[in-house]
Formats: C-alpha cells, structure tokens, sequence
C-alpha cells in the first residue's frame, strides 16, 4: 500500500473511534451495543445557572495569611454549596482576594445565594456598651475557633447553642473571660449582636453557650451553620451574572441549529466551486469536526454560546486553509502542470501562507485567552484548538485523501480539480 | 477611506454604549405574559425602596420579555424588585430569564484588561510580521509591513466600532466583554488576509516569478491578482458560517456574530485597498 492509501487508512480508523467516543448515543442504538457516554460539558449560559464573584474583606485579619484565609473562604463555601446538591460546581479563588462561585442547573439561584452569603461570620467582641454598637471591640475569638457548635437545652428547657472551641480558641477564650470577669462579652454575628452575656466566671475549658431568645429551629440553624464552616472573614457579593434554565436550553438549540446550518452551507460552497478537491475538504471538514468534538469531550472544555461561536469561526479557517491549496492547485493547472505538480506545488507553496495566516489568529485567541475570564476564554479556548486542529486536518488529512483518490486517470479527467 | 472617516466620526459623536459588564450595574430580564404597560412597569420598579432604583429604565423585548437596567443592585434589592413585580401584576406569569449584576470595581477592571488585551495583541502581531517578513529589506525596510498591516487593522476594528456606535444610538445596543473577544478575532483574521497577500507578493519577488525590472507597484498589483480569487472565496465561507450564526444562533450571540460580519468583511477589502497601496507607497522602486 503506497504512503498515502497508508495515512489514509489510519486518519479512517482514527475518525471511526473518535466517532464511537464523540456520539456514543447513536452507537447504542445498534443492539447489543454499549459504549459508556461522556456528555459534553456545557456553560453557564447554555444550562442555566449563576456565576457569581465574591470579594473577601481583610480588614480585621488577624493570625491568619491571606492567601490561608482564602483557601479557608473557599472550603467553607464549596461545603456549603455541596449542602445544596450541585454537580460538580466551580468555587476558586480569583486573584488575591475574590472568590468565583459557579453552580450550573440551578433553578433557584436566589437561594444559593442566600446559602452561600448566610454563611455566617462569628465574633466575640468586648470592651462596649450595650447603647453603643460601635464602641464594641474585637478580641480575635472569630468563627475559626469554634470547632463544634450544637443545639441544647437549659435548665429552663430554653434552646439554647453551645459551642467547642479549638485549643487556641480557648486559650484565647480563657483569657478573655479571665480579662472581663463580671463584665459583657458581646457575641456578633455577621454584624450583629446576638448574644450579650456577662461574664460569670473565668472558662478555661472552651466551652461556651450562646443564649438569646432562639426558637429551638433558630437555634438548630444557627449550630448547622457553624458547623459547616465559619468565615474567617466576611465576603461581599461583587458580580452576579444569572441564566434561567429556558434561556439556557433555547440557547443550546440554537447554536446548535448554527452549527449543523454553517457545515451544510459550507460544505455546499465547497464542492460547487472546487469539485472533486472540493468533496476532499467537505471530508476533511467531517474529521476535522470529529477531532475537534473528541477534543472537547476529552479535556473537557466547558462549552458556552461563545465556545461554540469560537467553533463555527474555526470552521472557517479550516476550510481556508484548503482553499488556499485548492487555489493553488488551480493556479498551477492553468499554467499547464500536470496534475500530480499541480498537487505538489499546491501544497508546499500554500503551507507559509497557512501558517502564517494562522498563527496570527492563533495570538489573538492566546490573548484573548490571557485576559479574559471565563465566557470569553470559552470563545479563546475553541477557537484556538480549532485552529491548531485546522493545521493538522489541512495538511494531513487532505493531502491524504486527495492523493490516494487520485491517479493516473485523473490527468484525463482534469476538469475535476479546476 | 471614506467609511473609515465615517466611522471615526461616529465614534466620536456618539461613543460606543457600554453594557453592565464595563460600566457596572444591573441587568434583570423578565418574561411576563400578559405584559404591562411599560409607563406602568417604571413606575412599579422605580417605586422599590433603594436610591439605585430610583433611575432605573424599562425597555421591551420581543412579545413578552422586558429589560429592566439600573445602578448595581445587591441580592436584597433584587430580591426586592421580584417581589414587587409579582405583587403588583398578580394576574401574570413571570419568569426571570437572566440576571446580570455587576460592581463598578469589576466593571472597570474588565474595561482595563479589554483594553490592554488589545493593546498586546497589535504588539504581537506587529512583531511577527515584522520577523517573518524581514526578508524583504532589499525592497523595504523591515517594519513597513508591519505598518502597513497595522493600519489595514486599525481600519477593521473601526469600521465595527463605528457601526456599533450607530447601532447604540440608534437601537440601543450594548456591547459586552463579548464584543472584545469579536474584536480580537476581527484582529487576527484581518492580519491572517493581509498576510496572505503580503506572502505572495515576498514570493514573487523572491522567485522573481514576475521578471527583472519589474516596479514594485506592478508586484503588488499583480500579487493582488493572483490571491482574489482565493480571498474572496475564503471570506465567503466564513461569511456564510458567521450569517449561519447570525440568523439561527440564539438572541445573546446575534450581535457577536454581526460585529464579526463587519470586521471580516472590511479585513477583506483592507487587505486588498488599504494595506497594498500603502506598502507601494511606502516602499522602494524596483525590485
């Protein structure tokens, strides 16, 4: 088998597993047939969902590295978030001091909001007045320090939170009632006072209850809050960007409507302007579209609106770098080389150009992709795997193709290639 | 160079209109059926305690939905608005289809980094042609293609601009951290144009494809000649993917995909009518 019917053969087999792996639904329709399904990852604003950014507030930090009390912002509300059943959602840290929250198919965002923000952040201050909020100062004994928090009952059958802290938490808790015996300690959370008992003896073992006119089910909440994590610092809702899950799904559609109608065109314009060259890109467009897909699949890439814009653009390109061997080729036959020159000179002189043409859209995606955050990213990403693809599938593929259909004959049948 | 001066003034006019994502703010689309009067819906909303409600504007969109835009707005007053809406139309089914709500620090930022993202992109490019076409310095020297490139560019991302700065006076549109990704794009597919026809025209000379003494002119011309019909053809396709885009993708992506139209349209005919008649201009008389 020459060299080329060899790449062929192979670039066949390879499309016919990229296909197994990129649409395994239609596979299983063959009976008795079962391949495991990888679904696509989608965005935010083709599920439905919230991308929110939070901002952390330093002011106050004590003990605590910032980047430490990051990590510990993050864990707390990726806990939280897990307590409402998200699949797989994104919480990171942005920057030096935000937080990106990411929670897709959520029907009630408000909610998770709500959640996420009622995350409570603890502080035990002394040193005020009842008549004065602000005269109240902080005394370092925050949320951190409360290792378990849980619903009891007084004496009086009152609910009531009573808290463990952390050995430093009662180190530092000691101290404190040691520093104010017989005066109030005020217990703020997120802001405000909700306990303000006087001191009645020095604690020492780090126990410590909260008391206030709770309902047992405000108490509960209040210990199930704790529990799941305290804020080492406060966090401010900056950036709030929601799709309803209609918008989503209708969105999805449509791209993919887009999609489906920008190959068929395409293809169309390919085969009536560049004939028999032309039906070896329209094939070559199909592996490169299955390449592409699998990629998606495989690493995976989060697709949004703008990712699958980012996809349909590269088609494009793919389908100009065939032209420019195609034109090419049609250059080398009208000044009378045979077809096999034709072929050659096509493309080895198209290459620079496609290079070029190339890499330059390549920098803009790599930019892009630099700069940006998230949806637009998406569009940088699938741009720039459809474009590196687009190198592989133009060369590779079409040079394959076309040299294994063609022949002796074809020099007699020139009117197929112009 | 007609529609550059045209767009440059309509810029300047006019501005582009920042969406919520540069200027900061909030964005809340609704569906209600049966809608409202709009008159109605303002008073409604701007009726919702909160200084940032007090200016906030109502627009319609398509048969049901409607747009309401305000100063940024926190959970609470959000919340608030719903709830308002709700009360005063309890006859109607709403449904929220999207909320945007961004905080002026992020608002600015995005603008910034949009803006430096561009600026790189051109430093980028500028350096590689320059270092790809470098060996053409017996006819020119070496940073006139990438000049020339540049201001082929700085005409295709203004032509865009320009039409948007209408479309904002005219319509209302708005553009978004999207926009900035259709520009960058617009930037590397007018390059890769441009590009295409500088390649022929290093080969020509290079390959003395077209004789001795040939003018540098007549090079260009003819360079010109041999890569239209491949132009052409390559901006047909991605025309046609882009206005498969435009007419069948959803609402959020139409005007993305219009910006591209536009940007790739003028790249084509940069190329061809901005960027050649400069490197004539600009470089030596013979070959």
């Amino acid at each position: 088998m020459s060299r080329n019917a060899k790449i062929l053969t192979a670039v066949v087999l390879i499309s016919l597993a990229l296909f197994v792996f990129v649409a395994p639904q239609w596979v299983n329709k063959i009976p008795k047939v079962h391949v495991p399904v990888v679904p696509f990852r989608l965005g935010l604003d083709l599920l439905g969902g919230a991308h929110l950014v939070y901002q952390a507030d330093f002011t106050g930090l004590q003990d605590v590295s910032q980047p430490d009390a990051m990590q510990g912002i993050r864990d707390v509300v990726e806990r939280r978030i897990n307590f409402f059943g998200v699949a797989e959602p994104v919480v990171q840290v942005s920057g030096t001091d935000r937080l990106i929250v990411e929670i897709a198919g959520v029907t009630d965002v408000n909610q998770a909001i709500q959640l996420i923000g009622e995350t409570p952040y603890l502080e035990f201050k002394d040193g005020g007045n009842t008549t004065d909020l602000t005269s109240w100062q902080s005394t370092g004994l925050t949320g951190k320090d409360v290792k378990k928090a849980s619903l009891t009952f007084n004496a009086q059958n009152q609910p009531q939170v009573s808290l463990q802290l952390t050995d430093a938490g009662a180190k530092l808790f000691a101290a404190i009632t040691q520093r104010d015996l017989g005066k109030p300690v005020a217990i703020f959370l997120d802001g405000a006072p909700i306990s303000i008992p006087t001191v009645q003896s020095q604690i020492t073992d780090g126990n410590a209850v909260i008391t206030g006119s709770f309902t047992p089910t405000e108490a509960k909440t209040l210990a199930t809050r704790l529990n799941s994590g305290a804020l080492p610092v406060p966090i401010k809702l900056i950036a709030q960007q929601t799709v309803g899950s209609q918008l989503g799904a209708a969105s999805l559609r449509d791209s993919l409507k887009a999609g489906i109608w920008g190959l068929v065109l395409v293809a169309l314009f390919m085969i009536v302007f560049y004939r028999l060259p032309g039906l070896t890109a329209v094939l070559a467009l199909g592996v490169y579209t299955l390449i592409v897909l699998a990629v998606y699949k495989f690493l995976p890439v989060t697709l949004s609106l703008a990712g699958i814009a980012g996809f349909v653009l590269s088609l494009g390109m793919a389908v100009d770098a065939n032209i420019l061997i195609f034109a090419r080729m049609k250059e080398e036959l009208a000044a009378q080389r045979t077809l096999s020159q034709a072929m050659h000179e096509g493309f080895s002189r198209a290459w620079l150009s496609i290079r070029d043409s190339h890499v330059t859209t390549l920098i803009a995606a790599a930019i892009l992709y630099l700069f940006t955050t998230s949806i637009v990213r998406g569009f940088a990403l699938t741009l720039g795997i459809g474009v590196i693809t687009s190198l592989i599938t133009a060369t590779i593929v079409t040079r394959s193709i076309l040299y294994t259909l063609t022949g002796p004959w074809s020099q007699r049948h020139l009117w197929l290639f112009r | 160079m007609g529609l550059m001066v045209a767009s440059v003034i309509a810029l300047a006019s006019w501005g582009l209109r920042l969406g919520v994502d540069f200027r900061g703010g909030t964005e809340m689309e609704l569906t209600i059926t049966p809608r409202p009067a709009a008159a109605d819906l303002t008073a409604t909303v701007t009726g919702v305690a909160g200084a940032e409600l007090k200016d906030a504007t109502i627009s319609l969109a398509g048969a049901d939905g409607i747009v309401i835009r305000s100063a940024t707005l926190t959970e609470e007053q959000h919340q608030a608005v719903l709830k308002a809406i709700e009360a005063a139309y309890p006859k109607t089914t709403i449904t929220e289809t999207s909320f945007n709500s961004i905080g002026p620090v992020i608002g600015s930022e995005l603008k910034s980094s949009a803006i430096s993202a561009i600026v790189y992109a051109l430093l980028a490019i500028a350096i590689y042609i320059a270092i790809v076409f470098r060996g053409m310095r017996r006819t020119m020297s070496w940073w006139v293609m990438s000049f020339a490139t540049m201001v082929a560019l700085a005409h295709d991302v203004l032509l865009p601009l320009g039409v948007f700065a209408l479309l904002g006076r005219t319509q209302g549109v708005e553009i978004g951290a999207v926009f900035v990704a259709a520009i960058l794009t617009i930037m590397g597919y007018s390059i890769s144009d441009t590009v295409v026809v500088f390649d022929r025209v290093r080969e020509n000379i290079v390959k003395g494809r077209l004789g001795r003494n040939v003018s540098f002119a007549e090079v260009v011309h003819q360079s010109i000649m041999q890569t239209l019909v491949r132009s052409i053809n390559t901006n047909i396709t991605v025309l046609i993917s882009l206005i498969a885009i435009f007419f069948f993708g959803g609402a959020s992506i139409k005007y993305f995909a219009l910006a591209l139209i536009v940007g790739i349209f003028s790249g084509a005919y940069s190329s061809i009518f901005v960027a050649s008649p400069l490197l004539v201009w600009m470089g030596r008389r013979r070959v």
